[in-house]
Order: C-alpha cells, then sequence, then structure tokens
C-alpha cells in the first residue's frame, strides 16, 4: 500500500473501510444490546455492513493485485480511510450510537445514489446491490427517528455527531446531506489519519491474522 | 464422461444443490445461477449472490464446483457482484417449498424504495395456520435474508423472508 494509488481504488478503499469499521462498532453491541430485537438487528446490520466491505475489498484487490483479506487486516493503522464518525466507540451510550446509525444511513444513501450512475459499471452494478439491502438498515434508523426525536440525550448526540457526519461525504455531497438532516452546514470532521480509539480497535481486529501466519488452516 | 456434459446436466446437477441455510430449497430454486456455458470440459457457471455477507455464499460456491467436478468438468464459477438478483428470482416452485417449510416467501419488488409503513402494514400470511392477522416483530431475523414476524391467530412467530 503507499500514497500512488488510482482514485478508483482510494474510492473503493474509502467505502470499504467505512463499511467494515462501523460494522465492527455495531457488532460490538452484540449480546448486549438493550433488549433482545436489537440485540438481533445491530448484528444483523454489522454482518451486512461487512459483507459490503469484502466486496468492495474484492474490487480493490483485483487492481492492487491482493485479496479482501489482506486489505481487511493487513495494513497498518494509519492506512486506512475511515470517516472519523465510524471510529468512534459509543457502547454503551444507546443514544449515541442511534444518532450515528440515523446519521450514517441518510450520509450513505446519499453517496450510494451518486455511485449507482457511476461511469464505472462494477461500481454502479455493486452500489445497486448495496442499496437492495440499506433500505432495511434505513427503516430501522428511520424506526428509532421516530422514537428519540426531541428528547435530550438523542440531540445532544446529533449536535456532537453532525461535523462527523458531514465528514462521511465528499464536500459537493455535503449540501443535500445538511437538506435531508434539516441542519446547517458546519465545518465538517475530514478523513485523516486514524487516531487511539482506532487503534484499540485495529488491535483486536486484526489479533487472529496477526497471531497466525497467512493461510494458516483450521 | 464427456457424453454427460452439457449444459442441461450441469443445471440437473445444480437443481439438486440445497441452499445450505434453508436446505428445502436449491440453488436453482433460489434464482442465484444466472447461466451455465459448457466448452469441452470447461463449465462456467454465473453465480450471483444473495445477501452480500451471507456465510452461505463461499459454501454454495464450493458445492457447485463440486457438482460440475463430479460430471467431469473444470469448474469456473464466476461471482457476479452486480445487482443482478432479487428475491424475485426464487422460482413459483422454491417459494412454495419455503412456504411448506415453515417461511413466508418474500413479497414481489415494489416500484420504487420499500416505505416502513409499507412493511408494516404488507399482508403476510402465517405458514402455520393460514391467517392474515400477522405482525411485523422484527425487520431483523437470525439471517440477513429474514425478517420476524408474528401470528396474532395461532400466537406463532414465524420467519420471512425479506424482500430485496
Amino acid at each position: 500500500m503507499n500514497a500512488q494509488v488510482r482514485p478508483r481504488t482510494e474510492l473503493l478503499l474509502e467505502l470499504a473501510d467505512d463499511e467494515l469499521i462501523l460494522g465492527w462498532r455495531n457488532s460490538e453491541w452484540t449480546g448486549i444490546a438493550p433488549f433482545l430485537e436489537e440485540d438481533v438487528a445491530f448484528s444483523s446490520i454489522a454482518q451486512n455492513e461487512i459483507g459490503h466491505a469484502r466486496a468492495l475489498y474484492d474490487l480493490a484487490a483485483e487492481e492492487l493485485g491482493t485479496d479482501a483479506d489482506a486489505l481487511a487486516f493487513d495494513r497498518k493503522p494509519e492506512e486506512y480511510r475511515c470517516a472519523p464518525l465510524v471510529q468512534l466507540q459509543l457502547v454503551p451510550d444507546w443514544a449515541r450510537t442511534i444518532a450515528r446509525h440515523v446519521l450514517y444511513e441518510a450520509a450513505d444513501a446519499i453517496r450510494i445514489e451518486r455511485l449507482k450512475e457511476h461511469e464505472d459499471a462494477e461500481i454502479a452494478g455493486i452500489a445497486a446491490k448495496i442499496e437492495r439491502e440499506e433500505v432495511y438498515h434505513r427503516l430501522h434508523a428511520e424506526m428509532w427517528l421516530e422514537r428519540l426525536r426531541g428528547e435530550d440525550r438523542y440531540t445532544a448526540a446529533v449536535d456532537e455527531l453532525w461535523p462527523y457526519a458531514l465528514g462521511v461525504l465528499a464536500p459537493e455531497l455535503r449540501p443535500a446531506l445538511a437538506e435531508q438532516v434539516g441542519r446547517e452546514q458546519v465545518d465538517a470532521v475530514e478523513r485523516s489519519a486514524p487516531g487511539p480509539e482506532f487503534a484499540e480497535l485495529w488491535e483486536e481486529m486484526t489479533m487472529v491474522r496477526r497471531s497466525a501466519p497467512v493461510g494458516a488452516q483450521w | 464422461m464427456k457424453a454427460q456434459l452439457t449444459e442441461a446436466a450441469v443445471w440437473e446437477a445444480l437443481a439438486e444443490i440445497p441452499d445450505p441455510e434453508i436446505p428445502v430449497i436449491s440453488l436453482v430454486d433460489l434464482g442465484v445461477v444466472k447461466s451455465v456455458a459448457v466448452e469441452a470440459e470447461r463449465v462456467r457457471i454465473e453465480f450471483t449472490p444473495t445477501f452480500m455477507g451471507c456465510p452461505a455464499l463461499d459454501v454454495m460456491r464450493a458445492r457447485m464446483e463440486d457438482a460440475v467436478t463430479a460430471l467431469g468438468g473444470e469448474p469456473d464459477v464466476d461471482v457476479l457482484l452486480d445487482d443482478s438478483w432479487s428475491t424475485d428470482k426464487i422460482t413459483p416452485a422454491g417459494r412454495e417449498k419455503l412456504r411448506e417449510a415453515g417461511f413466508a416467501p418474500p413479497a414481489p419488488q415494489a416500484q420504487g424504495s420499500t416505505t416502513l409503513l409499507q412493511l408494516q402494514s404488507a399482508v403476510h400470511r402465517c405458514p402455520y395456520c393460514g391467517s392474515t392477522e400477522t405482525r411485523l416483530d422484527n425487520i431483523f431475523g437470525p439471517t440477513p435474508c429474514r425478517s420476524v414476524r408474528y401470528c396474532t391467530s395461532c400466537r406463532q412467530p414465524f420467519e420471512q423472508f425479506k424482500t430485496i
């Protein structure tokens, strides 16, 4: 991996990293969500997001001459390109978790809609396939938004995470998100080399891969 | 060996492979085999995955390769990561088998995106008692492809295939 990757690869890795890391964060609720239905929902959403990441890594891997697992687990922490929003460790705060869920799904919907029109047929195809599953994530987020809208803790969480949500999208797509969410556009928390919160996640996420040689069979 | 290696023979073999998670339905009934092409020994199968995070996909692929090998062919399974699979690709026979096994089959794909209201108000027949007095209990279920519904007539929770 180096800084010379093509824009197409860059785009695929950004998308894949967002989905992998959000999937990982969502899976941290498995077993400890506030009630059983949410345990199932968050685990299932996590599984979908990680599935999307795998397909996106597969496409990037073809260009880079590697494989999806290598891209997901063999890079150094500073090489990941995920947005700061997905890196935040929010367990056990349910209000902030739902705020991130609602904001991420809104941003992701705008991004996918744009990618479905992409001139690269493979990217457009994968975006359309991802969209079929994302519909259900949005419906789930919508259900929670109806429940928590106007609650103090939820509002405070959205206030806090709003600049992060803008940072998920390329600058030209941010006005659409501001309109969708009904908020003023502010300075976004931009993608940059991941911080200490991510390093901790990376340690755990890559532990098995680092402890066993590539190609190990169980 | 080669005498057996026709496209029809390959389709027939694939129709014998059960879905790894819902074995009442075959891969052909599930609609994931988009095409089969035989050129001499080489058998190219276009495979369209269902849900992208479904762990059964690798198993399906391996079993298709085994089936082709058993016919004396060289398998070349091409995984298509495009938008060609939807739940509308499940065959009528496949839908019936799902129902008999206690899964409500997916509703047909509607125009435009599904809304929460549609999901909650859609009529799904209970696969156990046939009542339409059922409600959505959880959008998500035990696998990515299923939702959980509850029948208020026979008080039985049941699983329903998501429409995607």
